[in-house]
C-alpha cells in the first residue's frame, strides 16, 4: 500500500463571460508559470495539478471576470482514459449533460451577481410584467453587440 | 467556515456559489477523486472494497437496489458532516451520479431529517427568478457561522509542525 506523494486536484473552470474567452485564461495560466496540467474545452479549461497550485490558479483566473467565471471540482484528473472521449470512441462524457444544462443557465447566475455586487438591495420581489426601460434596452444591446 | 451540503450534488452552480461566499461545498466529485485516484484502493475505475457495500447498509435496507447502496456509500458520509444544506428543486437533467431518482429521494430525506438550516430553492429559468435565487443563496451563506472549521485549524497547526520541523 503505497500513498501518494502530493495530493493532486482538479477543477473545471466555466466561462461563462463576455470579456474572457477560455484561450485567454488558458495564456494567463501559461504566463504564471505553475506547473499544473491545463485542458481548453468548449466551455472553459481543466486543471490538474497540487492543491496549492491549482488553488492559486484558480484565484488567478476568477479575478479575470468574477462573476461570470464559475468553478467546480471534478473527481478524475484531465486527460483520464476512463473518461476521455479519445479512448472511449467518442460521445459525451458521463456527467457533460448536466453541466452543459447548467452552463447555459449562467448569464443569468453572472447578471444575477453583478447586481448583488452593485449592493442593490438583497430582497427584492420578482416584479410584475412592466415595459422595458430604456437603460435595459441599452445594456443588452451593449452585452450582444461586445460578443 | 461551514460545510454546505449541496443538492444537486454535482452541480456547478451551487458548488461555486457555496465557495464565493466562503463556505466549503460538500460534492460528490471530493468523493469521487477519491475513489478513482488513490493509489492505494486496489482497482479503479472499480475501487469497490469490502466495506463499501457495508457503507451503504448503514443507509439504506439490504432488499434496497445496489445502485441505491452503492450512492449511499458515498453520499452518505457527506450527509454526516452536513452542518447546513442547500436544496435546488427541478434539475434540468439528472445522469450518473445524481441518476437514480430513489437515491435523490433518500438523500433529501436523510438532509432534511437532520437538524441543520436548510434552503430550499428551485432553478431558475428566467432573469427575475434568477436574482431571486442567487439573492435568496447568497442570504442564506451570509447567515451561516464564518469561523474555521476544527479541521483546518489542526491542518493550519500540523503545517506550522511541519516547518518547525523543517527548521
Amino acid at each position: 500500500m503505497t500513498e501518494m506523494k502530493k495530493e493532486e486536484i482538479t477543477k473545471y473552470i466555466v466561462i461563462s463571460s463576455d470579456k474572457v474567452l477560455p484561450s485567454d485564461a488558458a495564456m494567463k495560466i501559461y504566463e504564471s508559470e505553475f506547473p499544473v496540467t491545463v485542458k481548453e474545452t468548449c466551455f472553459g479549461l481543466v486543471v490538474t495539478g497540487s492543491r496549492e497550485d491549482i488553488m492559486a490558479v484558480v484565484e488567478k483566473i476568477r479575478q479575470l471576470d468574477k462573476n461570470h467565471i464559475f468553478i467546480k471540482d471534478r473527481g478524475f484528473p484531465v486527460g483520464d482514459e476512463r473518461r476521455c472521449r479519445a479512448t472511449r470512441g467518442g460521445s459525451p462524457r458521463p456527467g457533460f449533460h448536466f453541466l452543459r444544462e447548467e452552463v447555459g443557465m449562467l448569464p443569468l447566475i453572472g447578471a444575477a451577481l453583478d447586481e448583488l455586487e452593485a449592493n442593490k438591495p438583497l430582497k427584492k420581489k420578482p416584479k410584475e410584467k412592466s415595459r422595458l426601460k430604456v437603460s435595459d434596452l441599452e445594456n443588452i444591446i451593449e452585452a450582444e453587440l461586445s460578443r | 467556515m461551514a460545510k454546505v451540503f449541496i443538492y444537486p450534488i454535482n452541480s456547478l452552480i451551487l458548488s461555486d456559489l457555496v465557495e464565493r461566499f466562503g463556505h466549503k461545498p460538500l460534492s460528490m466529485m471530493n468523493q469521487i477523486r477519491e475513489k478513482v485516484t488513490s493509489i492505494s484502493l486496489d482497482s479503479p475505475p472499480i475501487n469497490i472494497t469490502s466495506e463499501d457495500p457495508k457503507m451503504g447498509l448503514k443507509y439504506a435496507a439490504i432488499e434496497v437496489p445496489p445502485g441505491v447502496r452503492g450512492r449511499m456509500s458515498l453520499i452518505g458520509p457527506l450527509i454526516e458532516e452536513t452542518e447546513a444544506a442547500i436544496i435546488v428543486e427541478n434539475p434540468p437533467t439528472n445522469f450518473g451520479c445524481v441518476g437514480c431518482d430513489r437515491t435523490n429521494e433518500l438523500t433529501k430525506y436523510l438532509v432534511r431529517s437532520k437538524d441543520v438550516p436548510i434552503l430550499e430553492v428551485k432553478y431558475p429559468e428566467s432573469e427575475e427568478e434568477a436574482r431571486d435565487f442567487v439573492n435568496k443563496i447568497a442570504e442564506f451563506l451570509e447567515s451561516l457561522p464564518k469561523e474555521k472549521s476544527e479541521e483546518d485549524e489542526k491542518a493550519k497547526e500540523e503545517k506550522t509542525a511541519e516547518m518547525e520541523d523543517k527548521k
